[in-house]
């Protein structure tokens, strides 16, 4: 008779700890398919750059940062202080991917609100975002030197996430050879 | 006006997001069911077929467009996935990482006739078949008055 008690005791547990743990889960974050693969191949134009075109290529050589924004998206304008001071605390070079954008759009928001990248891609069409899973944006590439896809945060970078992860991530890449 | 409804609604289903490719009717057929068993990456829970998301969108555009270059849904598919990962499955393969979600529900139901399974012998053991009272039972389905206690002191 006795476990007649035990076992629902044990599977009401069971069931808290379970939905306990899905509740520190986001279902909103997916795990990326591309996390240890190269970086997609691109060829892009560019705004508000040095340089005319930036490639695939140009990512390796260098830890960078792969930053997917859009003038239209919301969320990018609350990391952007977060960008330029990542870039300005590791000295890793921040790569714009502006997703869908028109390039007057692209321009002015870089005007209003300061240029944190080094170079901005433009992919106008969105097919390079696709090429790199973006589902939707901001979502933020960690690339080694080997042209590595290392980490990916979706959505907008937390201050959090950035001192926790981003930044000891960053330097640790940094220090590999 | 129903006709007219009809109409519309066969050019809304004719019509990939893709515009610029024309699909002839299987290949019409494959993007259908194609798309209706991919999953959008932003509304959760509905395939790019129910999505008007922009996204949605743009993968559909893809897949008309894959289908119309003759690449197979097989490879299609691997496209997605390249990109986004088996989450774009509604229907994904038995591997390490879904094993789980294919067995489980089997699991649970073995799981449930088990339960009743041992609930029911149970109750087979604990509760003795009541015993038949036959004399009881004539007299109700007669309708026989109960009987009187032994009077044959007064006859």
């Amino acid at each position: 008779m006795r476990w007649r008690l035990v076992v629902p005791v044990v599977v009401v547990l069971a069931l808290i700890v379970l939905l306990g743990y899905s509740l520190t889960r986001s279902p909103d974050v997916l795990p990326s398919a591309l996390i240890g693969k190269a970086a997609p191949a691109f060829d892009l134009p560019t705004i508000a750059s040095q340089r005319d075109r930036i490639t695939n290529k140009d990512l390796e050589g260098n830890v960078t940062l792969v930053n997917v924004w859009a003038s239209w998206c919301v969320a990018c304008r609350a990391e952007h202080a977060l960008i330029t001071e990542i870039s300005q605390r590791t000295g890793v070079p921040v790569v714009g991917l502006n997703y869908k954008d028109t390039r007057e759009a692209a321009l002015r928001w870089l005007g209003r609100y300061g240029n944190p990248f080094a170079v901005v891609a433009f992919d106008g069409s969105g097919q390079v975002g696709i090429d790199w899973g973006v589902a939707a944006v901001p979502e933020t590439f960690v690339v080694d030197r080997s042209g590595t896809i290392r980490y990916k945060v979706v959505g907008a970078i937390t201050r959090e996430e950035m001192n926790d992860t981003l930044i000891p991530k960053l330097k640790k890449l940094q220090q590999e050879s | 006006m129903r006709r007219l409804t009809w109409i519309l609604v066969a050019l809304m289903v004719a019509t990939p997001a893709a515009g610029a490719v024309s699909l002839n009717e299987t290949q019409l057929t494959r993007y259908h069911e194609l798309t209706a068993d991919l999953r959008c990456l932003i509304c959760q829970n509905r395939s790019i077929a129910e999505s008007d998301v922009p996204l949605a969108k743009d993968l559909k555009a893809i897949v008309a467009k894959q289908i119309a270059a003759g690449r197979s849904d097989g490879e299609i598919k691997q496209y997605l996935v390249d990109r986004y990962g088996e989450w774009v499955l509604y229907d994904p393969p038995f591997q390490m990482s879904t094993w789980l979600l294919w067995v489980g529900p089997f699991v649970l139901l073995l799981i449930g006739l088990v339960i009743v399974a041992v609930v029911m012998r149970k109750r087979r053991e604990t509760t003795p078949e009541p015993a038949l009272d036959r004399e009881r039972l004539a007299r109700v389905l007669n309708d026989d008055p109960p009987p009187s206690q032994p009077s044959h002191k007064d006859s």
